[in-house]
Formats: structure tokens, C-alpha cells, sequence
């Protein structure tokens, strides 16, 4: 049976305390529908994370991250989420120099209003990473 | 065209005699250069206030033993010296210094640079039983023809940067056939012109001759890319990076010598990031294995993300790699491509931000999701 099971990705999410996981339970309150691949974490800012957490999460075998704050210009504490927008790019950049699949990770701006982009987000980007698969350092043993 | 002191001596006597003067007329009341400890080849950083110990100092003696951005950031963290001191160094180290003084770890108050048009240097490891003692000749006949010495390092080798950004004062060695009779030494900001002012020596006007660094950066910029496409051939994702980092030993030494890397407390040397046995546990249900000592692609990942922005492609990494990692082409691949996105280059000037601490409200929207 456990064969037949269709692959279904661990992606961890870093929601912000003020906007994104308000806008997670909001989906969740309003009952949208989204797959069960998110494992989110919350973090009082989107800038509370550092592109260490990201790179863990990775190495650990997420089959992708998600990170996600509050729009620009409406973060809770003025201007954190602009600094995460500027680590994010250059996390990506590093996993595109290192043909490392960027892909992988994900950048949202998803406000406490904004359910059904929540949901939204969660769908397509598990289908995402479905077509990319398991994510191949799960395995490797030497880290 | 700048203020130009020429010294009829050789470029190392030359630059000696300016040294000398500045320690005698009391303008600087130290010299930080490079000083010879020993006849086989051993040089090391040394603050000289003695003019007579000017005589074993060799400020372009090509060899980098640490580079001179730490030790000038470990001599100025507590505070600025209390009277001028000119320090003699390399561009790349001197970038290293700016990035740190960025950083808040040192000042550039009461600290005078003299830089020159690099040639590069060779590896540490050569600088025992006289081997570059024995390579001079040619390393310096090479300088002057505008081209690459046999055996310098890989990073210097593939330096695109060998001409100063901010150095108060630059000697004029790549491609200046004349270094063996004559020192040039060009006075770019005001400071550099008042540090020579009332030497006895013949002033001019002159500028670097750009045509001849162009020859140089033109070989110096094939063989870059020739080293960033072996390696972009090897870095094809985490297998290609498992290949080239599988043989580090863990031991962090292009952690220490790097003059971007200056936490005093490193989260890669923490106890945090020490596995415990459920980590073990876990990884082991897994993986169903794990390497001794874990966190190696942990630690080479998160110091790019620490250091790409800032990589000044000085190479000490590579020197101090005991497995011979090409670390350092690496990290200025990486480093380069990241720099590019945030239009920023490293060690260019003091007053920049470093783009991680500052931002534009709009920008980046293409990562966003």
C-alpha cells in the first residue's frame, strides 16, 4: 500500500507572528482547503530568520521552505521585512550559484487578511515541489 | 593626473627611503609592513618605529602570511593609535580592512595605506627553505612585464582588483619596467601628499599607465574565467559540493584567516551547533547514517552566506586549506554573483553600507512569490 501513496513534500514555513500566521489561521477559520505538506513555524518577524535557519532546514531534508512576512511597507515592526527580502535574494542567489535548487525556496508577502492567498501559496507551491520531487539531500549521508 | 614622488632607487629601497623619512620627520610614529624574521624566508607583520629597523622590512615581499585587514582591525578594535602609523598592504587586504572597518571592527583614524599594483603572491606554504627567496627574480621580471609569475597563488592568479581603491598612497609596480631604477610613488588623497610633503625627492605629476594594468588584467581575466568554469563544472548541486567539500577536516582555518569572519563568538563553533545524541538519533533513522564529525556543508553554506557579500577574493582561505579546497575560488564565484545583484563591490568604499544592513523599498520583486 505504502508504495501506491503519492509523494507528498515536507515543506517547513516561516510564517511571521503579525501577518502570515494570522493569515494561516484565517484559512484555516474560513475552512479553505490546502495541502497537509506545510509544517510552519512562527517567528515574530519574517526577519527573525536567518538564511542559517533556511540552509538547516535544507541539510535536514525539507523538500522545500517557505518563508513569509508581511507585505512591504506593512511590517509590525516598520521595515524587518525589507532586510528578509534582501537575505532571501541572496540565499537564492547562492542556491542558484550552486546549482543547488532554488527552487526550494519560496518568498510570499501574505497578510492577516489574506487567507486565500495563504491557501493559494500552499497549493502551488507544494505542486511545485511535487514535480520536483523528493528532495535528493535527504539521503546523503555526508553533510 | 595626481602628485607623484619618484625616488632614483629601486622600487623596494625606494618605498624603504619613504618609509624612512616618514619614521624620522616623525609624520607617522609607526610603520606597519612586512619585516624578514629569518634567512630562510620568513616574513611577518611587524609595527616598526625604529627607522633602523626599517632595513629588514620587505613591504612587497610576495607572500601574505595573514592578511594585513585582520591584524590592522585587531590593532585599531580598542581604539585608534594616539599618533599617525602608515601601514603598507596589498589591495586586496586593503578591502579586507575597509569591509571590517564597515563592520566596526577597526578605524581608519591615525591609519595612513600605502598600496601598490599587486602581482600577487605565492603560496604560504612556499615560504620556507628560501623557495621564494629563490623565485624573486623572476616573480619581479614578471611584474614588470605586465604578466602572471609561474606559481603564484590560484586567487592571484584569477585577482582582476590589483589596483587600489582607497590607498592614500600607491607604488607603481605592474608593468613599470623601470622598477629596478626608479620607485614611483603616486600621493592620491591629501593625506598621501602631506605625508611627502618636504621629502627630498623629485615630485611630479603623473597616473598610473593604464595600459599596462589593461594587459594584465586582460591575461589575469582568462585565467578567471578559466577557473570559474572548472569550477562551475564541479558545483552541480549538493553532489558536486558533497565532491569538493567531502575531504574537509573540519578544521575552520578559512574561517580564522578570513578577514570578512570576525565574530569573535561563531555560531559554527558554538555549542548549539555541537550534535547531541538525538540529533544523532535522528539523523540516523533518517539517513540512515551520518558523517563524523556532522556539518561540514552546514558550515561552508552558512559562512557563503556570511561572507559572499563582502568576499574580497584575497585567497587566504586557500592557503591555510590543509586538504586544498579551492575554497577561495569559490567563495568569489559565489561571492561575485551576489555582489552583482546588490550592485555592490567590496572594500571599494568606506562610506558604503554593506547592502545587508541597509534597503530600497522596492526592489527585489522577482524573488518574491
Amino acid at each position: 500500500m505504502v508504495e501506491d501513496k503519492e509523494f507528498m513534500p515536507k515543506i517547513l514555513a516561516f510564517l511571521c507572528n503579525w501577518c502570515s500566521y494570522a493569515g494561516a489561521d484565517l484559512a484555516g477559520t474560513s475552512r479553505l482547503k490546502y495541502p497537509p505538506s506545510i509544517l510552519p513555524i512562527r517567528v515574530m518577524c519574517s526577519s527573525r530568520i536567518d538564511p542559517l535557519f533556511i540552509i538547516k532546514a535544507y541539510l535536514g531534508g525539507a523538500d522545500g521552505v517557505l518563508v513569509a512576512g508581511c507585505h512591504p511597507g506593512d511590517c509590525h515592526y516598520e521595515k524587518g521585512n525589507y532586510y528578509t527580502r534582501r537575505r532571501f535574494a541572496l540565499l537564492k542567489k547562492i542556491f542558484e550559484e550552486l546549482n543547488m535548487e532554488p527552487d526550494r525556496l519560496m518568498l510570499s508577502w501574505i497578510s492577516a487578511s489574506e487567507g486565500h492567498k495563504y491557501a493559494r501559496v500552499a497549493t502551488e507551491f507544494t505542486e511545485k515541489i511535487k514535480k520536483s520531487g523528493e528532495s535528493s539531500v535527504k539521503n546523503k549521508i555526508f553533510l | 593626473m595626481t602628485k607623484a614622488l619618484k625616488i632614483n632607487k629601486n622600487a623596494e629601497q625606494g618605498i624603504k627611503e619613504f618609509l624612512r623619512f616618514l619614521l624620522e620627520s616623525g609624520k607617522v610614529k609607526g610603520v606597519f609592513s612586512l619585516k624578514k624574521i629569518n634567512k630562510e624566508g620568513a616574513v611577518a607583520y611587524s609595527l616598526i618605529t625604529d627607522p633602523k629597523d626599517l632595513e629588514d622590512s620587505v613591504p612587497f615581499y610576495p607572500v601574505m602570511p595573514v592578511t594585513a585587514g585582520s591584524l590592522l582591525s585587531r590593532f585599531t578594535l580598542k581604539g585608534s593609535p594616539d599618533k599617525p602609523v602608515v601601514a603598507v598592504m596589498r589591495p586586496c587586504e586593503l578591502r579586507g580592512f575597509v569591509e571590517l572597518v564597515k563592520r566596526e571592527q577597526g578605524s581608519f583614524e591615525n591609519v595612513f595605506t600605502i598600496s601598490m599594483t599587486c602581482g600577487g603572491v605565492y603560496p604560504l606554504d612556499m615560504a620556507v627553505d628560501k623557495k621564494i627567496e629563490k623565485n624573486l627574480p623572476k616573480y619581479w621580471d614578471a611584474v614588470k612585464k605586465s604578466e602572471i609569475p609561474a606559481d603564484v597563488r590560484t586567487a592571484c592568479k584569477g585577482c582582476t582588483e590589483f589596483k587600489p581603491y582607497t590607498a592614500d598612497i600607491t607604488v607603481d609596480l605592474v608593468g613599470n619596467k623601470d622598477i629596478d631604477k626608479q620607485c614611483i610613488i603616486l600621493l592620491n588623497t591629501k593625506n598621501g601628499e602631506s605625508l611627502a610633503d618636504g621629502m627630498d625627492a623629485e615630485f611630479l605629476e603623473k597616473k598610473l599607465d593604464t595600459k599596462k594594468l589593461d594587459v594584465l588584467l586582460d591575461k589575469r581575466a582568462v585565467e578567471k574565467k578559466k577557473l570559474f568554469d572548472e569550477i562551475d563544472k564541479k558545483m552541480n548541486g549538493m553532489d558536486g559540493l558533497i565532491d569538493i567539500f567531502g575531504r574537509c577536516i573540519g578544521c575552520h582555518g578559512c574561517m580564522r584567516v578570513c578577514p570578512i569572519c570576525y565574530c569573535k563568538l561563531c555560531e559554527f563553533e558554538s555549542p548549539d551547533s555541537e550534535y547531541k545524541p538525538s540529533n544523532y538519533n535522528s539523523e540516523l533513522k533518517k539517513r540512515g547514517g551520518v558523517r563524523v564529525p556532522p556539518g561540514t556543508m552546514y558550515f561552508q553554506l552558512g559562512r557563503l552566506t556570511h561572507i559572499s557579500i563582502s568576499c574580497v577574493g584575497c585567497g587566504a582561505c586557500d592557503d591555510v586549506c590543509p586538504v586544498g579546497i579551492p575554497v577561495s575560488t569559490i567563495f568569489k564565484k559565489v561571492g561575485e554573483s551576489v555582489q552583482k545583484i546588490f550592485n555592490y563591490i567590496p572594500g571599494k568604499d568606506v562610506k558604503e553600507s554593506i547592502p545587508l544592513v541597509t534597503f530600497e523599498k522596492e526592489e527585489f520583486i522577482e524573488f518574491e512569490e
